[in-house]
């Protein structure tokens, strides 16, 4: 059997909104496999974007716990966080979310900047990277320089230079048309094959969960059975 | 982390928005500039005053008539006589003056200069030469003659030349002086140039010039010479001695009468132009800190701006301090260029004032201290810092998830 590589259990999360108390996440537990591909579908303000975030390291649930690649992460600080992120977790988002002053190869290598490592061949591994990505002649061209398919192949780059746990997809196909949508799909597909990286992937769209090995469905802040 | 790397990125990010970061490093480059031209000029304006007082000879000694004390006694001629006649090895020369301002004038020409009616003795005391015919005698003085001797500036004002001066008629007041002699161009516009004055014999000036209503024996000033600027403290002494002696002062009374050194008037004008120095250095200092406040600005601006590439680099993995450490560079850097620009500015600032003084004749060479480069360099950076810290702050504490939301 394989080993799970996210583990949540009774997950909640509440906001204070002035003077209204909001409960975004209501006793949630989720388990995903290593090298699984999940997605996760749920109306707005199902709670799915909070729950995101936790998985995600960049929020901290009010109550529950989060066993990440066997390490709770429910409860770390700030910088702790960062750290898990950073080593851990690798991102892409709807909009891509590249520095735009910076080249295809500067971007990939922006979170070897703050692994806390002396490795010197940080070049040498994102050039790999845009190589498998099929960037390999647009490793010094700028986003503005690029399509958006390209765009997300250098965010996809970016997300796997840290060899991560699992990669949190938002959305990831939202920007493009459903062609270069579909290749996007059809590179993440490969990735996981190929490295049994962990995917993740928050979508609307009904054909990319079709493709996923199992969706998860949130509602009211809760896993729907 | 590695620093080269930190410099690099602020760079290419401040590079990013030349326009804004060149108007931002401009409110630096303008107050260090102003802080560096301002204090050239101040120490080269306490240099040419202390060099021209120090061309008055380093063992003079002037007595003048003590305002401040109550109801002073005038200086007289007498007082003179005494020091001179009770003088010891100490003191070589004695010589009163008594100045006025007046209108000098010759064929339709004028100009005020500075009288002074003089002794022969004045000449070697004060270190005044002539160029062109003699300065005032003995007999002169005796006679009351209506002759004078005149400075460069006065003589060029009147007769449009320096050249052969020496027998012209000019009027002062209602008297006319055969001038005969010209003064060599001492040059310096502070006091203690000669250009600009007239000398006539002491007893001339008594009667004609000044008018007072009772002694005619009264004089503004004594200027005395000591053997050596070695034995001017001893000379002092017996002077001051001869002074309470002939005004019936009593030991622990004050004295109405001020007895000066070249070098205590070099210290009074030094101490003088170094709070001039301050002051000036601290009006520009001001600029410098609303050049910070800029700073500040544009860097809050830009956190704003950024929010979104905030919020990735943290979900990225970069930790708090190290969102600090970027704003806090890019600060730094436009602290650290604007201030190296500004000393630049500032130098050529103090190059061209240098040019204009020397085209107008005036001794002025402002002198730009390293003292001055590094205070204000290291000033620049700290404000930056400062003035980047609350920024810089604000960015690191951005929440990822908040910043990521940011459209």
């Amino acid at each position: 059997m394989k080993k799970n590589v996210v583990e949540a259990h009774d997950l909640v999360k509440t906001y204070q909104l002035g003077e209204v108390q909001v409960e975004a996440l209501r006793g949630l537990s989720l388990h995903i496999r290593r090298g699984e591909i999940v997605a996760i579908m749920g109306p707005s303000g199902s709670g799915k974007s909070t729950l995101m975030n936790i998985l995600g390291c960049l929020d901290r649930p009010t109550s529950g716990q989060y066993i990440l690649d066997s390490e709770d992460v429910s409860q770390l600080s700030d910088d702790q966080l960062a750290d898990i992120r950073n080593r851990k977790i690798g991102f892409v988002f709807q909009s891509y979310n590249l520095l735009q002053r910076t080249n295809a190869l500067d971007n990939v290598m922006l979170p070897l900047r703050y692994k806390r490592d002396n490795a010197n061949n940080h070049t040498e591994m994102a050039a790999a990277i845009l190589e498998r990505v099929g960037l390999k002649d647009r490793m010094n061209h700028k986003p503005f320089e690029l399509s958006g398919g390209q765009q997300q192949r250098v965010a996809i780059a970016r997300a796997l230079i840290n060899n991560p746990s699992i990669i949190l997809a938002d959305e990831p196909t939202g920007n493009l048309d459903s062609k270069v949508g579909h290749e996007i799909m059809q590179l993440l597909l490969e990735l996981n094959k190929e490295d049994n990286v962990t995917l993740i992937i928050v979508t609307h769209d009904s054909g990319v969960a079709k493709i996923t090995d199992r969706t998860i469905h949130i509602i009211d802040g809760k896993v729907e059975k | 982390m590695n620093a080269v790397r930190f410099f690099k990125e602020a760079i290419s990010s401040l590079l990013s928005n030349k326009m804004r970061t060149f108007l931002t490093m401009l409110g630096i480059v303008i107050g260090v500039a102003a802080v560096i031209s301002m204090m050239a000029i101040g120490n080269g304006a306490q240099e040419s005053i202390t060099s021209s007082i120090e061309s008055m000879g380093t063992n003079l000694i002037f007595i003048s008539q003590n305002n401040d004390a109550s109801n002073p006694e005038a200086l007289t001629l007498s007082d003179a006589t005494a020091i001179s006649e009770a003088a010891t090895q100490y003191i070589a020369a004695v010589a009163p003056s008594v100045q006025n301002s007046m209108s000098v004038s010759y064929s339709g020409n004028s100009i005020t200069a500075q009288i002074y009616g003089v002794t022969p003795e004045y000449e070697s005391v004060r270190n005044t030469a002539v160029s062109e015919g003699s300065f005032i005698t003995q007999s002169q003085v005796d006679e009351r003659s209506t002759v004078a001797v005149i400075g460069v500036d006065i003589a060029e004002e009147l007769f449009n030349t320096t050249q052969n001066v020496v027998g012209n008629k000019i009027r002062m007041g209602s008297y006319v002086y055969t001038v005969i002699g010209l003064l060599e161009k001492q040059g310096g516009s502070f006091s203690g140039s000669s250009d600009n004055q007239v000398f006539i014999p002491i007893t001339t000036a008594q009667a004609r010039i000044i008018s007072r209503t009772n002694a005619h024996d009264e004089i503004s000033m004594i200027s005395i010479s000591a053997t050596s600027s070695d034995d001017m403290e001893s000379a002092i002494e017996e002077v001051t001695k001869v002074m309470q002696n002939q005004h019936g002062i009593l030991g622990g009374e004050g004295n109405d009468f001020t007895v000066m050194s070249q070098e205590s008037i070099t210290e009074a004008a030094s101490s003088i132009t170094g709070v001039l120095t301050i002051f000036l250095g601290g009006i520009a200092a001001i600029s410098l800190l609303v050049g910070g406040i800029g700073i500040m600005n544009i860097m809050l601006v830009t956190v704003v701006e950024r929010t979104r590439e905030i919020g990735l680099r943290k979900a990225v993995g970069a930790r708090k301090r190290d969102i600090l450490t970027q704003f806090l560079i890019e600060a730094l850097v436009i602290g650290l260029v604007g201030g190296i620009l500004g000393v630049l500015v500032g130098a050529g600032i103090s190059a061209v004032i240098s040019k204009i003084a020397a085209f107008s004749e005036t001794v002025l060479n402002p002198k730009v201290s390293f003292s001055s480069v590094l205070l204000s360099t290291l000033f620049s950076i700290g404000v930056g810092l400062v003035f980047g810290i609350y920024p810089a702050n604000r960015a690191a504490n951005l929440e990822p998830v908040e910043a990521l939301r940011t459209e």
